[in-house]
């Protein structure tokens, strides 16, 4: 290992700036993309279960009119 | 939106294996319920190891000193972005041909993480060809063929949803998609057609690499990690628009009536 202390690994030779820049921005875009596709597929099952609570409430009331 | 509602009922209980059965959205939906986190799980135990490889066990580069180290995700990034427009086309040009409706769904899925590793490898290299080159930016033909790349994604994620009618959006879609991947060679060929700035491949087919192997397994560690993370957030993406395209099929209501009940 190259490193002597925690100082000298943040400072990467002066490119500190550069490199955690780059995965610094890796990181958080691989971290939000999942978050923004599970919350994709969270609002879709909730779509269809709102549907299917208002095709019930519709059946009802023509229910209660007949 | 209104969907067929006669092809999906559930299967039987023990369902025959074969080449289509995952052509269906609903064994697909499960299947890549499972699919989806073990990738998850994969995509982390790699870029741990390559992290820890790239950051602890490779060496101080003779020429460039630290910033060299970006190579570790700058290239894993640059070939997601080829490898999944090439996987992009692929389905949709399944999907064209034979009419699936599987593949244009998977077309679309993979989109968007596709434009994504697209401009972290600009990103990435940006940052890294200040220091070295000493230019954020040049118009030399590899770093303009991978933006026109990036442009062909957005491209095609607006194209498919300016189109209200889900049919056409996904054939018009298919059609720029398909034209689009003559970029993806001259992409990968680019430094050796033209003179350019960039440097050549780190990595070519059956010659020595250029580089230490302690650097070359970390750079490889963290592609299958980008991989494997490329597999569960498609997978994850794919269940959602399953469903928003299958909501009025039996196979679906049946998926969400336990969470609807009470």
């Amino acid at each position: 290992m190259q490193w002597h202390s925690l100082s000298e690994f943040l400072a990467m030779g002066g490119r500190g700036g550069f490199v955690w820049g780059a995965y610094g921005t890796m990181a958080l875009l691989m971290a939000v993309e999942p978050l923004l596709a599970g919350w994709r597929h969270r609002t879709a099952r909730r779509a269809i279960a709102e549907r299917m609570t208002d095709e019930a409430a519709a059946r009802a009331a023509a229910g209660d009119r007949s | 939106m209104t969907a067929v509602t006669t092809t999906s009922a559930a299967p039987a209980a023990r369902p025959r294996l074969t080449w289509f059965t995952f052509a269906s959205p609903a064994n697909f939906y499960r299947l890549a319920g499972v699919l989806g986190p073990v990738s998850g799980v994969i995509a982390a135990a790699f870029a741990l190891a390559g992290l820890w490889m790239g950051f602890f066990v490779a060496p101080t580069d003779a020429v460039q000193g630290e910033v060299y180290r970006i190579i570790f995700i700058h290239v894993p990034a640059a070939w997601l972005s080829m490898v999944l427009y090439v996987a992009m086309a692929f389905w949709a040009a399944i999907g064209w041909f034979l009419n699936a409706r599987m593949a244009f769904i998977f077309a679309r899925a993979i989109a968007p993480t596709g434009a994504l590793f697209t401009l972290l490898a600009l990103w990435t290299g940006s940052l890294w060809g200040r220091p070295t080159w000493g230019t954020w930016w040049v118009w030399d033909a590899r770093l303009t063929s991978e933006l026109i790349l990036l442009f062909l994604y957005l491209g095609y994620m607006a194209l498919v949803a300016a189109i209200d009618d889900t049919r056409r959006a996904d054939k018009a879609g298919a059609l720029l998609a398909i034209v689009g991947v003559v970029n993806v060679p001259v992409i990968y060929f680019s430094v050796i057609w033209w003179n350019t700035l960039h440097q050549g491949s780190s990595l070519t087919m059956g010659a020595q690499p250029h580089m230490a192997s302690t650097m070359l397994i970390a750079m490889l560690l963290l592609t299958l990690a980008c991989w494997a993370y490329a597999f569960a957030v498609v997978f994850v993406r794919a269940r959602a628009i399953v469903l928003e395209r299958e909501g009025d099929t039996a196979w679906a209501r049946a998926l969400v009536a336990p969470t609807n009940q009470g």
